[in-house]
């Protein structure tokens, strides 16, 4: 894809944190609702990051009403507003999909120090 | 109508202004050099020959080289021919560029060689629908089925689609968008997928069958 990377460049966004899997994240997220704009927030874990250049992704993993959900974000579009980074998790693996088997306690993730 | 050469770069996705991905592609095209001008009194139809991708001589027969020397043109690799409506506007040795043929929001054709598939059955090669995968289905869930009927007429009909080798020849997408031009770099950018590999050569023209 290096022949592209020129092409992309002008597309990346370079106001985004440095974010990790492990990571609890706040984005958010610019919601088009009756004509009007506004910015929704949703807060989780960050399982996977996928893709690279302009298509790169992340995916978020959060508990709403006992039910898991999850969010994939493309880091460079327009609808991401911004990214907090809320916590800094120590894991050992890229992806933390053993974290949709467990739940309650065992879901925690250790804060990295 | 007008086309140039170029080569596929490869494929990308950009946002548009209501913030929706879309996908790209990537083409370097151009820039291409006039070789020659066929017209209607000379050749008895209209057309220019225009080069591609410098190369050096020694790569080229001496035939080719003389050819391209007499249009004042460098030693090129492709040569291709385009069908104009008037050739006078063009001159020999001129060169054509992207953002002189194209511009953002027209609609462009492109062609090029697909990707080769090898030898492919039935279903990927013709979009056939194959065989149960249970109910009793035996060995032939991608089988193509009947191919025709018994003593009448005795033979399978010419052109019966069949397995056999797929891919690998030229085809032609229609009416693609021009989403933007790039013109200090050569580059334009059409929404939606081109035949061949990234890095294959492809024939750029302005769309010739738009409606509305």
């Amino acid at each position: 894809m290096n022949k592209l990377d020129n092409v992309e460049s002008r597309f990346l966004r370079d106001d985004l944190p440095d974010i990790n899997p492990g990571d609890t994240v706040r984005v958010n997220v610019r919601v088009v609702e009756a004509g009007r704009e506004r910015v929704q927030a949703f807060e989780g874990v960050v399982i996977a990051r996928d893709g690279g250049g302009l298509r790169e992704t992340i995916t978020v993993r959060k508990v709403a009403f006992g039910v898991g959900v999850e969010r994939i974000f493309p880091l460079h579009a327009p609808i991401i507003s911004s990214i907090e980074v809320v916590r800094r998790g120590a894991v050992r693996r890229a992806k933390l999909y053993y974290l949709r088997d467990r739940v309650g306690k065992a879901t925690r993730i250790k804060e990295k120090r | 109508m007008n086309a140039l050469l170029g080569e596929k770069l490869g494929m990308t996705q950009i946002y548009d202004d209501e913030a929706r991905a879309m996908p790209v592609t990537v083409i370097k095209l151009g820039p291409c050099q006039v070789a020659q001008i066929k017209t209607e009194e000379s050749d008895g139809y209209n057309a220019i020959q225009i080069a591609y991708r410098e190369i050096p001589a020694r790569k080229l027969s001496k035939p080719e080289i003389g050819h391209l020397a007499k249009a004042n043109v460098p030693p090129s690799k492709h040569l291709v021919e385009v069908r104009v409506d008037n050739p006078a506007e063009y001159s020999v040795g001129q060169a054509l560029r992207a953002s002189e043929v194209f511009e953002a929001g027209q609609k462009a054709d492109v062609a090029g060689v697909s990707k080769g598939k090898g030898f492919s059955g039935p279903m990927k090669r013709h979009n056939f629908k194959g065989q149960p995968a249970s109910h009793g289905a035996h060995r032939v869930h991608r089988a193509p089925g009947s191919i025709g009927a018994c003593a009448t007429p005795s033979r399978v009909f010419k052109g019966m689609k069949m397995a056999g080798r797929m891919g690998g020849e030229r085809t032609t997408i229609l009416n693609l968008d021009v989403v933007e031009v790039d013109a200090d770099n050569d580059l334009i950018m059409v929404r939606g997928a081109v035949p061949g590999s990234n890095g294959t050569i492809v024939l750029v023209r302005q769309a010739v069958k738009v409606h509305g």
